[in-house]
């Protein structure tokens, strides 16, 4: 299975997701810069965190109009699995991929710890490998995680089971129904704020970032693999 | 040239945990009798008067990129000032 890495300027997590898919999975990455025109020859997209075109205007609203997200709003339509974390989420948000949007912190502070999620729903292609309501712990480090949405988006993402994350703990940043992490109403685009690319390791703390990635190969590979 | 003046805020219905900050601090100061504060940016555009709907185009720029209509409004003013 083929990975692309997006690079934007200002991206500071990619190396990390790279990492992650190339020596901790096992399975085939690179990294794609913000300009490039096709991702035809890509399984699944990786949008990476970090702080790209330096957070002007808003987290995200920049990157959103560079050339490869044309690219990777056509990978999601072709029900390709799209991962956007903290940076990353914030642009499919801003992308329209993804409802709704980020507001600063409530406690207006960046915030870099490791946090309990909930496993809210195990049945999508980044978290088959989890056990339902499975707690794990996962990192973030984020100025602008407080996720918003209207009431009316709130209830669709509660009926269509797309709230896929939940923190646990407290809510580290204020953001609406505890939301960590949602997909889109296919179930193929996943944002979420805590870093899974940061969780690859017990001896860096946690592990637990893992299954989401073994998630998507498994997905992958039971659709393309077992069928050939 | 017109000068387009864009102000963007954040929506009514949405925190502002900013503007709650700034208001503590202004309450910190003796101005205790200010109710509310509601923090926004400020953008100056100069587009040459030979473009045409302006103001169609004003729009498109506040609703797709200046402004996110999740969380926030905008509203603009466009001044058209004469060649020196």
């Amino acid at each position: 299975m083929k990975f692309a890495v997006i690079v934007f300027p200002g991206s500071n997590c990619d190396i990390d997701m790279y990492h992650a898919i190339k020596d901790e999975i096992g399975e085939e990455a690179d990294y794609v810069w913000h300009d490039d025109l096709s991702l035809e020859n890509y399984d699944a997209v990786l949008l990476p965190g970090g702080f790209s075109y330096g957070d002007y205007l808003r987290s995200g609203a920049i990157a959103r109009f560079s050339n490869v997200m044309k690219e990777v709003v056509k990978a999601a339509e072709q029900g390709k699995p799209v991962l956007g974390v903290c940076n990353g989420f914030q642009i499919l948000l801003e992308s329209g991929l993804l409802p709704g949007a980020m507001r600063r912190n409530d406690s207006l502070r960046f915030i870099c710890k490791t946090v309990p999620l909930t496993v809210e729903n195990n049945e999508t292609m980044f978290t088959c490998s989890y056990e339902k309501n499975a707690e794990i712990q996962i990192p973030i480090a984020h100025g602008e995680g407080n996720y918003f949405c209207d009431e009316e988006t709130l209830g669709k993402l509660k009926e269509n089971n797309q709230i896929v994350f939940t923190y646990s703990g407290n809510n580290p940043n204020g953001s609406v129904a505890d939301i960590a992490g949602i997909t889109n109403e296919r179930g193929n685009v996943l944002g979420m704020m805590p870093h899974p690319e940061r969780a690859m390791d017990t001896l860096l703390g946690s592990e637990d970032g893992k299954k989401l990635f073994q998630s998507i190969v498994k997905h992958w590979r039971e659709k393309h693999v077992v069928n050939a | 040239m017109y000068k387009v003046k864009v102000y963007i805020t954040l929506r009514e219905s949405v925190l502002d945990p900013q503007g709650s900050v700034v208001k503590q601090a202004l309450h910190s100061m003796e101005f205790k009798s200010v109710e509310d504060v509601r923090v926004g940016k400020y953008m100056e555009l100069t587009i040459p008067s030979t473009v045409e709907n302006v103001e169609a185009a004003v729009e498109e720029m506040c609703h797709r990129l200046l402004a996110n209509p999740v969380i926030e409004d905008y509203r603009y003013e466009i001044e058209e000032s004469v060649a020196q």
